[in-house]
């Protein structure tokens, strides 16, 4: 069999990884309508949810890519010392847990904040963090390093002989921009933006602890509070599908203003020197102060916190192991998927859509239809962990398939006729052409499964019970208990451990070159 | 050798058969219980030590979210009790039937009286606005001090927490017809809403708020267990919300001794000395040792406010409405 055909085993593998994720998603919110009893109705509250949510969403997206792109441009084609660290530490934010960030934030950007503090000490009234601006600045600070992420591999899959054609041509900065930057940029940014939306179109504690009260309530607030509050389980289905046909009308609409990609085969040579002068020092200032913006909140998570990691108890350890147990499945459910549904999305473009559509549903919504269908059939809690893996591998998804789908439609556009004319096997082509450009992305892709896996909370506290609690609910659980200090401690060992899963299975998928 | 692997398999059969007779007896209740500093772990040994059972926690999240999971869970629910719903909870509880009457009437040294056939307090406590005195030596004294004060507040969501809740239903006793007005006034004031008390009380502890919703025994905490002096709970002149934090027994349990048997164990001295320095809350009978030293500095307001758990429903969805009213401008 040479590659031009598909091989046999890829579409019934993709198709059972649509059908988990259709059953997870669909199956569900099936199981919690099934549960309903008696019709829903949208309230005027839930309206201004809605308009909220979208406002919000689109702000939060709008201000993460557009910043992304001087911060990732840099970096693309700069080097210097402690170039790959760097990018690796810029990724912390989005994948610590969510009161983790906030807390760094706050110390940064809060009412007694440094930013504050250093106003105060000027004579200038303090800036409050509180409302929208507050929910916007949090979500990009959770935001902008996935989409300097996803746009750094946009540059870094720029052919580098236009770069040297451009050089040669003497090409000034705006032409440079307008004719290798741009078309590059429009095939990248709107999956940027759409998955920005989607994952703040599902925000839930970023906009209730910072966004000052009721007039920034969420979609995911109104269905959290339709299960918690009322116990209507049919409301929280109704707001789950509006908060999915939002997420899904924006997926449209970024999907149909993607321009068509254009074919530019490149020979993966060394790209020429940088330019120098302004644009240097403009590539120095927006690296510095999107390190400023992103690093100082953590080294202030890691300050606060290092004093009491020596004593926290023993549990926590425990916690920190099944933690690790979690994101291992996770990242193993992950990696099936992905590569089952990448190699489908290079003939057919639904696998992109499908994968997507886990960023559109609910997670409350998903954990609660889970534990409805797998009351009758098992204790829920004794089925804990896994159901968190598999829900956290399908949650990571959407962002693994942007990291590696276009790469390997690229890959394939580039190559596949050259493969096929050459009569290559599959295999050889999988080993020779697909798999070194895409072990990166794929690297980076798994790598950000299994730390996002590690700080969620996710599905486990609905199933909890002792014994099965992981590493961010002991961090919850500490809190709860007035530990705030030990709560500090274990924030640094979520830290610690998120950002270490990541760049180990970042190096070992992703070889010498991931982080590029 | 043949034999010692019959006589190893029959000793495995013979414990299996010995852990199957052990009774479990599961308790539903919210997370801070059962973590390692909740009174969960020293519950469950004095209550194993003398019921001959295993007794095993679940745990979900706070007291609504307790509720919500057995809702979800129904008759098919394995608990066989629940513990740790407040009365602004247990009206919507009862109204599920899935709760029997527990039929004891301890002796309870609760701020108010207790006669619900379903649920039994097991602990109490006021809810109050902390804070720290070195910063404020002078407190507001009643909700219209602190609408007139330039103090900012940090509350929990009443949607998401019960705390949060617990206020909404504060404001609704102490000022009636007058609440809207009253939460229209503390808008100002409030900096954030939390979805739950651990959120609010950090943002308290790392200076973002002057004052945060909290309980009258908070501040022992700081001062048994951190030796801090500095956090005080504001006494304010309308008389404070109580929650009163009970457990009940599930209708369908497979072991309605067992669960009574907890129950009764609940208001001894056994269980109730656990609870002011591990829930940091007001034990329902007070042990015969007396409470921790702390709490003789606590403040001790009256009156004491507490809705009937039927009047809590019926003013929570209007209350709600005044709150996301006065707050959403």
């Amino acid at each position: 069999m040479r590659w031009h055909a598909e091989p046999r085993l890829i579409k019934p593998a993709a198709a059972l990884v649509a059908a988990v994720l259709v059953l997870l998603n669909l199956g569900a919110l099936a199981a919690v309508l099934w549960r309903a009893d008696g019709e829903a109705t949208l309230q005027p509250a839930d309206w201004v949810a809605l308009r909220f949510t979208v406002v919000q969403a689109a702000l939060s997206a709008l201000v993460s890519v557009v910043l992304a792109v001087p911060v990732a441009r840099a970096l693309a084609r700069r080097r210097f010392p402690g170039r790959r660290l760097l990018i690796a530490l810029m990724g912390a934010p989005f994948i610590l847990p969510v009161l983790v960030a906030i807390a760094g934030l706050l110390a940064v950007l809060g009412r007694n904040g440094m930013v504050n503090d250093a106003l105060a000490a000027l004579g200038l009234d303090r800036v409050s963090l509180y409302g929208l601006q507050g929910v916007v600045l949090a979500h990009v600070f959770f935001n902008l390093p996935l989409s300097v992420r996803l746009l750094l591999q946009g540059w870094a899959r720029i052919p580098a002989e236009h770069l040297r054609l451009a050089q040669a041509l003497g090409f000034g900065a705006r032409a440079r921009f307008r004719l290798i930057e741009m078309p590059m940029l429009t095939r990248i940014a709107p999956g940027a933006l759409a998955a920005v939306f989607l994952i703040c179109l599902t925000s839930f504690a970023v906009a209730l602890m910072l966004g000052g009260g009721p007039a920034a309530t969420t979609l995911e607030l109104a269905i959290y509070q339709a299960f918690r509050f009322d116990f209507d389980l049919g409301r929280a289905a109704l707001l789950a599908l509006v908060q999915a046909g939002v997420g899904l009308v924006a997926l449209g609409v970024l999907g149909f203003v993607r321009l068509p990609a254009t074919r530019q085969a490149g020979l993966d040579r060394l790209a020429p020197a940088p330019p120098g002068g302004l644009a240097r020092v403009l590539d120095l200032l927006a690296i510095s102060m999107a390190a400023t913006f992103l690093l100082v909140p953590l080294g202030v998570v890691i300050a606060r916190g290092l004093p009491h990691l020596a004593d926290l108890p023993a549990s926590v350890w425990a916690a920190a192991g099944r933690s690790l147990g979690v994101a291992a499945l996770s990242t193993l459910l992950l990696a099936g998927f992905t590569v089952a549904l990448t190699l489908a999305g290079l003939r057919r473009r639904w696998p992109e859509g499908l994968g997507m559509a886990a960023l559109v549903a609910s997670p409350l919504v998903i954990g609660t239809g889970l534990f409805i269908v797998l009351n009758p059939l098992v204790a829920p809690s004794t089925v804990a962990l896994p159901v968190t893996a598999l829900v956290n591998a399908a949650m990571a998804l959407p962002f693994a398939l942007r990291a590696t789908l276009p790469p390997a439609r690229q890959t394939e556009a580039d190559f596949a006729r050259l493969s096929a004319a050459l009569g290559l096997s599959p295999g050889a082509h999988l080993r020779l052409i697909l798999w070194p450009r895409l072990r990166a992305p794929l690297g980076f892709a798994l790598g950000l499964g299994a730390a996002l896996s590690i700080g969620d909370l996710g599905v486990i506290v609905l199933f909890g019970q002792t014994g099965t609690e992981t590493l961010p609910l002991a961090m919850q659980r500490l809190m709860g208990a007035y530990r705030s200090e030990a709560a500090q401690g274990v924030a640094v060992l979520l830290l610690a451990l998120a950002l270490g899963t990541f760049v180990l299975v970042e190096r070992l998928i992703g070889g010498r070159d991931a982080g590029a | 050798m043949t034999r010692s692997i019959l006589a190893a398999g029959l000793l495995c059969v013979s414990t299996q058969a010995a852990l199957a007779e052990t009774p479990i007896l599961h308790v539903l209740t919210y997370d801070s219980f059962v973590s390692d500093w909740g009174p969960g772990p020293q519950v469950e040994a004095a209550f194993e030590a003398q019921c001959g059972c295993d007794l095993v926690f679940d745990a979900a999240g706070d007291g609504a979210a307790v509720l919500a999971r057995l809702l979800l869970e129904g008759t098919r629910t394995d608990a066989d009790v629940v513990l740790g719903l407040d009365t602004n909870l247990t009206a919507q509880a009862a109204a599920s039937g899935l709760f029997a009457p527990h039929g004891l009437s301890p002796a309870l040294d609760l701020p108010a009286d207790w006669s619900d056939p379903l649920f039994l307090p097991f602990d109490w406590g006021w809810f109050a606005f902390v804070y720290d005195n070195t910063r404020i030596p002078d407190p507001p004294a009643s909700f219209r001090d602190l609408i007139a004060s330039d103090l900012s507040v940090v509350i929990e969501d009443p949607r998401s927490s019960t705390p949060g809740l617990g206020l909404l239903m504060w404001v609704k006793a102490a000022y009636g017809d007058e609440s809207a007005e009253i939460w229209r006034g503390l808008a100002p004031r409030i900096l954030t809403v939390t979805p739950g008390w651990s959120e609010a009380y950090d943002l308290f502890l790392n200076g973002e708020a002057d004052m945060v919703l909290s309980y009258t025994t908070s501040p022992a905490y700081h001062l048994i267990a951190e030796g801090d002096a500095t956090k005080s709970a504001a006494q304010f002149s309308e008389g404070h919300y109580l929650q009163v934090e009970v457990a009940g027994m599930v209708a369908g349990t497979d072991q309605p001794d067992l669960a009574r048997q907890f129950l009764a164990f609940m208001t001894t001295d056994a269980f109730q000395s656990i609870i002011p320095e591990t829930n940091w809350m007001y034990p329902a009978v007070t042990p015969t040792a007396g409470l921790p030293d702390g709490f003789a500095t606590l403040i001790h307001p009256a009156p004491s406010l507490l809705l009937p758990p039927d009047a809590a429903l019926a003013a929570r969805d209007p209350a709600l409405d005044e709150w996301r009213n006065a707050l959403a401008r």
